[in-house]
């Protein structure tokens, strides 16, 4: 009764399958030296041709930095106000605005990105128009947009963590004579300080990989990493492209790994810690 | 603890995020609320002006030429009921391979239901562009799919997998399985489990232990779940873009052409506003759900666990 | 447990000063507290005295968490005033009131270690750093946990975070320290050691305590003076032998351990006090009080079940005396030390009768379906008008 029956795990085996067999795909033919991709060259494969050419492709390169300096810059300004909004919502009760703040947190995460695309850049025009900034759009219009929908993300995140958060610590504090900003710097920033982090690496992965709405934000001079991809793979298959998806898969493989041994580690030594203590006072 | 905060405290937490959603999240959708009653112009930007000034007091221009033409040409019509189709489809192919896969993962023990996790969540955190990339790979004529059918010989041509609605689906499912399993995980990892054996002592057998115990309970997940797939996926455009066929166009793609291609703004505006009409009411039901979720969740947590 | 019958010795100077002899270092002014619609505390006043013990007892929903907490000042009084030695604290935030509050789930900080979480509270008021670690030092010594000041709160059992917890609160020494169901988390053995050191430690340092609990036993074991709140408000304030020999209300009598409530009507007042006739039982209850009620005047007596006597007798005998019923044991709770005996009335009542087992020999001990008769002297009946 506790576990699942025969039917349930094969559909995961099948999902799981399913999931990654495209996955697979990408990384085997990254090796193949055929153009065409999905033929496979056995004469001349497995090679890492592909890896090189996409390492020296200078377009893609600028725009991956592009990429990263953007997603830098909007994961840690959503991070910050997406905090301040969790905060507002989880511990501020009621006030003129709240409902309004729910629902601008919550609408942008299943918003097609073609309507929020589609307004930013009218936003942008509008405002031209009006006070004559911003200049045409550039890396500072796709910084602001990508902030706007990456706080939703951060905001669910941080105030489900606060939600679940025992109140009698930040009374205990102060009780003990710290002020409410004494409090949110010493108590409660340290401890949803996890959910924060993992909200800006949430708002990173979204703003690096954001296609359409960058596609309406962006203007002739900045191409982002996923604008060249996508200009690229419209028209068919493209090796390098394969190079660049193992790359990814690679890195955030690696990244989940680390942390997911990371925290195994640390809740193996707490529960230690646990026993320890209720074992010492029996 | 809400008033023991300054009112200036509370006027600066709360009123940042406020001002800038307002700023850039709020008053760009009144914008194009507006700029779909505008004419489209030889211009740059490329439609009549949003205010006139009469007599010094700017006046709103509108008409309603682009609706009374998403009405008539029966392309929008199409391609709108195409789209809802299809994230409709695809939402409910989602449910039925997504449901059984969060449940095998939350009746695992712990440490596989980390790594399982870890699984699920892995496609997530890799480029969404590149995962439907990697379906072209797949479905093309000469791509995995019709090489391995080839080489078994179940079939002497390649198939025509690409720029078909076989393709859109599996597109879709695929990218948004992951928004479907973890909502339901959520859900189904808070059941308790002593209920079914309860049920059980009293005579129930599996299938009604399932239908009559832990469907009801997961229904917040699945609703979660499900609109967390449908809304989005009805305004889709990377998927259509890549694997979709050419002769019917999902509605996302058709407000992106009209923008891009035919530099029509105000008809784009007008597909926008006609999207969010149909999305508007989803969109509620989803902020209730969640909204409820969050209630029990503080409900949950106000338990004073003494000393524990 | 001898130093708890010493200070119950002390009790009486207590309540001298109870009754106007020192001022009142805490009153609560007609305090009520509204959340919405529901009224949680209804215009309470109160009085607390410097060097108490103070008890406030209740089941859950009657308001004692809430009034704590106005104290604290984690909750703001919809009307009404508190103060605290003299000075109006009603609107004074936690962080500027001299009075300090030990948490039910002790609210421990997880990510700092015993000896952080101890010296927080110094830290706020500024004080320098080797002042702060003699003082933390100190604290840690008074509540033996000297040696665990580098430990983290996950890594202490129940017991050591109280612990931890108290000495959080007490190192800034407070006037006034606020405890929340201090022993509800721990087992029974550890609450009688505890309640013990917690009084120890209460009167080495000198501080006021007000304590909130639903566990009768604790309060009565542990306070100087106790209120019972039922509802919002406040039932009656006294010393536990008060309130448990002189309840105010069928209420109270009934709340703190157990009693049988009879309704009568006064029959006749004299010199020597009340007669009363239970309509139920046809009893006649002669008590050694008045409580100034005339003659045909409608009032309840209750009665402790440790002060009714038990006798086998005959069921057919003389009419039953005045203070004195018949009935048949149904059921026979054995204690070891005691037993609970209920007996069934001819009227269908049960009576709740608490004997110590005197006998060892089972021959001579009553047994379930004896017919008995129960009396009790003139002055153990508590006569009540509500």
């Amino acid at each position: 009764m506790r576990s699942a029956g025969y039917f349930s795990r094969t559909m995961l085996v099948v999902g799981l399958l399913f999931l990654y067999a495209p996955i697979l795909s990408l990384i085997v033919f990254s090796f193949n030296n055929s153009r065409l991709v999905t033929v496979w060259d056995a004469a001349h494969s497995p090679t890492l041709k592909w890896y090189g050419v996409l390492l020296t492709n200078g377009q893609i390169l600028e725009a991956a930095w592009l990429s990263i300096r953007i997603a830098l810059i909007a994961a840690t300004a959503a991070s910050v106000l997406g905090t301040l909004a969790g905060m507002a919502l989880a511990r501020l009760g009621a006030f003129r605005g709240r409902g309004l703040l729910l629902g601008m947190t919550t609408a942008p995460i299943v918003m097609p990105e073609v309507i929020t695309g589609l307004a930013l850049l009218l936003l942008y025009v509008a405002l031209e128009q009006a006070i004559g900034w911003p200049h045409g759009t550039g890396p500072v219009t796709i910084a602001l947009a990508h902030i706007t929908f990456c706080i939703a993300y951060v905001t669910v995140v941080v105030q489900s963590r606060l939600v679940g958060f025992d109140e009698s610590l930040e009374e205990a504090a102060m009780d003990l004579g710290a002020s409410p900003a004494t409090v949110f710097r010493r108590i409660t920033l340290p401890l949803i300080a996890p959910a924060i982090l993992a909200g800006w690496m949430l708002a990173f992965t979204l703003s690096w990989d954001d296609l359409v709405i960058t596609q309406f934000v962006a203007g002739p001079g900045s191409s982002t990493l996923p604008m060249v991809v996508f200009s690229k793979v419209r028209f068919g298959v493209s090796p390098d492209v394969n190079a660049l998806a193992t790359l990814m898969v690679l890195l955030v493989s690696v990244g989940m790994v680390v942390s997911a041994i990371f925290m195994h580690y640390r809740e193996r030594r707490r529960e230690r810690d646990v026993q320890r203590a209720a074992a010492a006072n029996a | 603890m809400a008033q023991l905060v300054s009112p200036a405290g509370r006027r600066l937490v709360a009123g940042i995020p406020i001002a800038w959603l307002s700023a850039l999240f709020l008053i760009p959708f009144l914008i194009v609320l507006k700029l779909s009653f505008s004419e489209v112009r030889l211009a740059i930007p490329p439609y009549a002006p949003l205010f006139v000034l009469r007599h010094g007091v700017p006046v709103p221009q509108l008409h309603l030429s682009n609706y009374t033409f998403l009405l008539t040409d029966p392309l929008y019509a199409r391609a709108l009921a195409y789209s809802v189709q299809v994230a409709a489809l695809s939402t409910i192919v989602c449910l039925l391979l997504g449901y059984p896969m969060a449940y095998a993962i939350a009746r695992s023990s712990p440490t596989r239901r980390s790594v399982l996790l870890m699984l699920v969540m892995l496609p997530f955190w890799t480029s969404f562009l590149l995962r439907v990339y990697a379906w072209i790979g797949l479905l093309k004529s000469d791509g995995v799919i019709n090489n391995v059918l080839l080489a078994l010989g179940l079939v002497h041509q390649p198939l025509a997998l690409l720029q078909t609605d076989f393709s859109v689906y599996i597109g879709i499912v695929y990218s948004y399985l992951p928004f479907m399993v973890l909502p339901l995980y959520a859900n189904l990892e808070k059941h308790d489990l002593t209920l079914l054996e309860a049920a059980a002592d009293l005579g129930a057998r599996p299938v009604t232990r399932f239908t009559r115990i832990t469907l009801p309970q997961s229904v917040p997940g699945i609703a979660a779940g499900s609109l967390l797939v449908f809304i989005p996926a009805v305004g889709e455009y990377i998927v259509p873009s890549l694997l979709g066929r050419t002769d019917q166009l999902m509605i996302g793609r058709v407000l992106s052409d009209e923008f891009f291609e035919n530099r029509d703004w105000p008809i784009a505006s007008a597909v926008a506003i006609v999207m969010l009409v149909l999305l508007v009411a989803p969109i509620l039901l989803l902020q209730r759900f969640e909204r409820r979720e969050l209630a029990s969740q503080e409900l949950l947590a106000q338990q004073p666990e003494a000393g524990s | 447990m001898d130093a708890i019958q010493d200070r119950r010795v002390s009790v009486p100077v207590a309540a001298a000063r109870a009754n106007g002899q020192g001022a009142p270092y805490v009153r609560i002014e007609r305090v009520r507290k509204d959340f919405g619609s529901f009224v949680a505390v209804n215009e309470v006043s109160l009085e607390i005295y410097r060097g108490e013990v103070f008890c406030l007892l209740g089941g859950s929903g009657s308001g004692k968490t809430t009034l704590l907490r106005m104290l604290a000042g984690l909750e703001t009084p919809t009307s009404g005033r508190v103060y605290i030695d003299d000075q109006d604290m009603t609107t004074i935030p936690p962080y500027r009131r001299p009075v300090n509050m030990m948490f039910q789930s002790y609210a421990l900080f997880p990510h700092m270690s015993v000896e952080k979480n101890v010296a927080f509270g110094l830290e706020q008021e500024g004080l320098d750093r080797r002042e702060i670690r003699t003082r933390v030092a100190e604290i840690l010594e008074i509540v033996k946990m000297g040696a665990y000041g580098a430990r983290k709160p996950h890594q202490l059992s129940g017991g050591q975070r109280q612990r931890v917890a108290l000495a959080r609160a007490l190192v800034k020494r407070p006037k006034l320290l606020l405890l929340d169901e201090p022993l509800a988390a721990l087992d029974r053995k550890l609450r009688e050691h505890t309640q013990f050191e917690l009084l120890n430690i209460q009167k080495r340092l000198g501080v006021t305590f007000v304590v909130v609990t639903h566990d009768q036993q604790e309060a009565m074991t542990i306070s100087t003076r106790m209120g019972v709140m039922d509802r919002g408000e406040i039932v009656q304030v006294g010393t536990p032998a008060e309130i448990y020999e002189t309840p105010a209300t069928r209420f109270v009598a009934d709340f703190i351990g157990s009693v049988n409530l009879l309704e009568g009507e006064v029959v006749r007042t004299d010199s020597a006090g009340l007669s009363i006739r239970c309509s139920e039982t046809g009893a006649q209850v002669e008590v050694a009080e008045d409580v100034g009620v005339a003659p045909g005047g409608r009032v309840w007596v209750a009665l402790r079940p440790e002060k009714i006597e038990l006798a086998r007798e005959p069921a057919a005998g003389s009419p039953a005396a005045a203070n004195q019923l018949r009935g048949i044991v149904k059921e026979i709770g054995y204690r070891g030390d005691a037993s609970a005996y209920l007996v069934e009335l001819a009227s269908g009542r049960v009576f709740r009768v608490t004997r110590p087992n005197i006998a060892r020999d089972t021959e001579l001990r009553i047994a379930r379906d004896d017919a008995v008769l129960l009396s009790w002297h003139r002055s153990s009946p508590i006569v009540l008008r509500q």
